[in-house]
């Protein structure tokens, strides 16, 4: 599997704080990789700095080839790499479907065909009966699946999805995993942060761990488990977990 | 599928309305005095000026409270071309429209550069129409304050687009202008750069996370605006046979220009149409109870600014009570008698 | 320390340009028609800051932007017109009942009209502001009449011997006419400024409605009343505007539209001096008469909102936030 994305030594200041700290990190195309650390560690600081909502004071992010940090976000998005937001953004005044349209219009340019693709994609996250719904009218499991809905209309290559599961019942998150591995088999590579570390264990190929802005660790979830170092900046330092 | 069908005959449904409105209103000639045509033919230059403005404010949701400046641009680029140049005003339209639409690119670009949006937006509108009105008060070339006269053709020509004899095809081609107008927004309401536009007025972060410039959905939305409002204005002219600064530029027009689509229903096809009805049977009203008022109101005749007044007063009730206009309040009643 | 060593740059050209230019030709030819410029702008940016700062009040406490600010002024213009036309009450005397009247004016507008947008979009807000200075200024016209009338105060040529110092108005100031009512206006705004300012440092209500500014959720939990607080300002706000149109009245004329130039007026100064900033009323409402009057003298036969309009737009393009202002939009 290639790289598809890849940000290099990506270093980020906010006045005297160092929100990121040379972050090297690799995401291999076709595979879930999970990103999780401590609140404020900057996770989305780095979502930004790929997305382009911001640029690194250091360091490169390439995406298929290319450098795309310093982009424009649209242009980064028209690219191909789409994300969520922490915080749902749904176009409130909008349908659902109205919602779902406006993305369909990035790679159509016909009415018709968008709406049929728009459709479609309702459909397959499993919002068609809610079309006509005003948006802002949906419950928030409803909107982040809306969300979703709206990425996938973009026809994206990577997706990254910044805490799709929080404010979620275990039901409506457990269908959201699945939903996102079936996005992966569909072909997309998908990079997500997330708190819930049930579910990104379970759903990652691979995890980072951020902390302090650093890289702390990146592997198998099964190794990122036994990490000592992990377990330290989760549960500080009078935890162990006993060598097997 | 269903959903394709709906697509479809959502449009065909809007374009079925615009034909039985323009029919209905077709039939406006036929049993009115002139005056009250020549009150229709004005309330439907001005509903054509509302239809430019509900591009740029409600469909991108930049608000404009100096549309002023291109009511004028184009009432002075026909007046200006005709008066000067002879050119058919037909043609001074279109030359209106584009100087407009430049205007509005250019004007608009520096706006948006600089990051300006609602409230700030808002007011450096209104300072551009001001400058425009106090720069035109001093053009000698436009004549200053004393403005443009068209001088009159006589008779009837489609040619110099005056209808001196028949106010009845002065009241059609209004009507044209007008049903072409809801035409374009109809067209452009369904397309992507319409649905941009409106994406970029709900949440320009997101709509930038799904490939939308923002900037070029606005300065489409600005263009577009500017050069409808503009043939409204460049008509305007050729319907008053004259124009000058205040009367181009000034801020009453923006305040006219805004209000049709905002009493009818902003961001809605129909709303500036609505609007600019119901708002001139009001003011007709209003001025005919002035004009001759029954015998307990005999206090009221003659008085100047009652009208004005009312528009005040709707104004207010309007944005307390049902913000989103006629057609606002026509949804929601909808919508609690289906439940 | 960086914002004082670029004060001091400014204040060092500041004092280099009134050094040197005096020095030159074009100062023997024009200087009265300058010193002229300069008093007069000063003389009416200080009514300017004083109408400023009721609404960059309004602003920084309610987030509103009142467009019918200006038509506030126009009923004070009248209300002290009528008292002195038909009970010979000086307009400066009418202070005393123009300022409470528009407090109560402003604390029934706020209630009644202003309260249900207070969560609504910003232009919901503005159309509601113009619509109310619709009715107020088309009010008037209705009750007297478009045709401009004014006052002629008995007093304002006359001579006052204070014991210290001899005044015979008109003042003679380095080459500049001083009118006594324009003198008087200048004052007694820089007073109501002050009075303003010592409200909001010094009292327990300013410091309320200080907190209700910077954090209206926080003022609501150590018990302030928020919602009555955002009345009483908006009452103090159209109380500055209303004090400001007595004291124009002897000098302006009483028309429909009197007030309607200085809610445009008002706007710039706001812009320039900082959304929220009543210093920056203070020094914006200088500057924006200096602008108005120096750009007549520059530019020959312009309208005297050129100058002013241009200032406008550059702050926007520029410098939003203002001199003084917190960024907020």
């Amino acid at each position: 599997m290639s790289t598809i994305l890849e940000v290099k030594g990506a270093t980020k200041r906010f006045g005297g704080l160092t929100a990121l700290l040379d972050i090297s990190l690799g995401v291999a195309e076709g595979e879930i990789l999970g990103i999780i650390g401590p609140n404020g560690a900057g996770k989305t600081t780095l979502f930004n700095l790929i997305s382009g909502a911001i640029p690194p004071d250091d360091g490169e992010v390439v995406f298929d080839g290319e450098r795309i940090d310093h982009l424009a976000p649209y242009v980064i998005a028209e690219r191909g790499v789409v994300r969520t937001f922490q915080i749902v953004k749904p176009f409130g005044g909008l349908t659902v479907f109205e919602n779902v349209l406006v993305a369909a219009f990035l790679r159509r340019s016909d009415p018709i065909e968008a709406a049929a693709h728009a459709t479609s994609v309702l459909e397959y996250v499993g919002l068609g009966d809610f079309a006509d719904r005003q948006s802002s009218g949906l419950t928030l499991a409803g909107r982040k699946r809306l969300e979703l809905a709206r990425t996938l209309a973009t026809d994206p290559k990577v997706l990254l999805l910044d805490e799709v599961l929080a404010g979620l019942t275990p039901t409506e998150g457990a269908e959201m995993v699945t939903l996102v591995k079936a996005i992966r088999d569909g072909g997309v590579t998908v990079v997500v942060i997330e708190h819930v570390m049930a579910a990104i264990m379970a759903l990652s190929d691979r995890i980072a761990v951020i902390h302090h802005g650093e890289l702390l660790a990146v592997g198998l979830p099964s190794e990122i488990a036994k990490d000592p170092t992990v377990v330290e900046a989760y549960l500080g330092k009078e935890f162990q977990i006993a060598p097997d | 599928m269903i959903r394709l069908r709906q697509i479809a005959a959502a449009s065909s449904r809007d374009l079925l309305i615009l034909l039985g409105v323009v029919a209905v209103l077709a039939l406006m000639p036929l049993g009115v005095s002139s005056f009250t045509l020549s009150v229709a033919t004005a309330a439907l230059i001005f509903a054509l000026a509302g239809i430019g403005w509900n591009v740029l404010s409600g469909f991108a949701g930049q608000f404009s409270f100096g549309h002023a400046a291109y009511f004028g641009l184009g009432a002075y680029t026909v007046a200006v071309t005709f008066t000067k140049y002879s050119i058919s005003p037909w043609l001074g339209l279109l030359l209106g429209g584009l100087v407009a639409a430049i205007f509005g690119l250019l004007t608009g670009w520096i706006s948006f550069r600089f990051g300006l949006k609602g409230a700030y937006f808002a007011l450096a509108t209104f300072a551009l129409a001001e400058l425009l009105r106090l720069t035109f008060n001093n053009f000698d070339y436009v004549g200053s304050g004393v403005g443009i006269a068209i001088p009159l053709a006589g008779g009837d020509s489609w040619g110099t687009l005056q209808f001196e004899n028949t106010p009845a095809i002065r009241y059609f081609v209004a009507l044209g202008l007008v049903a072409l107008g809801t035409l374009a927004v109809i067209v452009i309401k369904r397309s992507r750069a319409g649905s941009r536009m409106l994406a970029v007025r709900e949440d320009e972060d997101a709509a930038a996370s799904l490939g939308i410039n923002p900037l070029r959905a606005k300065l489409g939305a600005i263009a577009i605006s500017g050069f409808i409002t503009a043939v409204a204005g460049g008509y305007y002219v050729m319907f008053l046979m004259f124009i000058d600064p205040d009367l181009a530029f000034g801020p009453f027009i923006s305040v006219v220009i805004l209000l049709r689509p905002i009493v009818g229903g902003v961001g809605t096809i129909w709303g500036p149409i609505v609007g600019a009805a119901v708002l001139s049977i009001l003011g007709e009203v209003t001025r005919s109870l002035v004009r001759d008022p029954p015998s307990f109101l005999q206090v009221i005749e003659g008085v100047n600014g009652l009208d004005q007044v009312m528009f005040g007063l709707i104004l207010v009730l309007v944005i307390i009570r049902a913000p989103d206009g006629v057609i606002g309040l026509f949804r929601r009643f909808r919508k609690r008698s289906s439940q | 320390m960086r914002g004082r060593s670029r004060a001091a740059v400014w204040a060092g050209l500041a004092v280099l340009v009134a050094v040197a230019v005096p020095q030159t030709a074009w100062w023997d030819l024009n200087h009265t028609v300058f010193a002229q410029a300069v008093v007069s702008g000063l003389l009416i940016g200080g009514v300017y800051s004083l109408v400023a700062m009721g609404l960059s009040l309004v602003f920084g406490v309610l987030d509103i932007i009142n467009f019918a600010h200006g038509a506030l002024m126009t009923i004070t213009i009248y209300v002290s017109y009528l008292l002195f036309q038909n009970y010979g009450v000086d307009p400066y005397v009418s202070l005393v009942i123009t300022i409470p009247l528009m407090f109560v004016v402003g604390v029934g507008i706020q209630r009644f009209a202003i309260n249900p947008v207070m969560d609504a979009p910003v232009h919901n807000q503005l159309l509601l502001t113009l619509g109310i200075a619709i009715i107020i200024e088309n009010l008037a016209l209705v009750l007297f009449t478009g045709t401009p009338r004014s006052i002629e105060l008995a007093y304002a040529r006359n001579e006052f011997d204070l014991g210290v110092v001899n005044l015979d108005f008109p003042l003679r100031v380095f080459g500049a006419v001083v009118s006594l009512p324009k003198l008087i206006a200048f004052l007694v705004a820089l007073l109501l400024a002050g009075v303003l300012y010592l409200l909001m440092q010094r009292t327990q209500l300013g410091t309320a409605i200080r907190a209700s500014a910077q954090e209206p959720e926080g003022a609501e939990l150590v018990g302030i009343d928020v919602r009555r607080i955002y009345t009483i300002t908006f009452g103090i706000g159209a109380a500055c505007v209303g004090a400001a149109g007595s004291l124009v009245l002897p000098f302006l004329f009483v028309s429909p539209t009197a007030g309607s130039t200085f809610t445009i007026i008002a706007f710039v100064v706001v812009v320039l001096g900082g959304m929220g900033s009543i210093q920056g009323a203070l020094i914006g409402g200088l500057v924006i008469g200096l602008t108005q009057e120096l750009t007549q003298l520059f530019v020959p036969g312009s309208s005297k909102f050129l100058g002013v309009f241009i200032v406008f737009l550059a702050v926007l393009l520029f410098r939003p936030e203002g001199i003084l202002g917190k960024a907020r939009r």
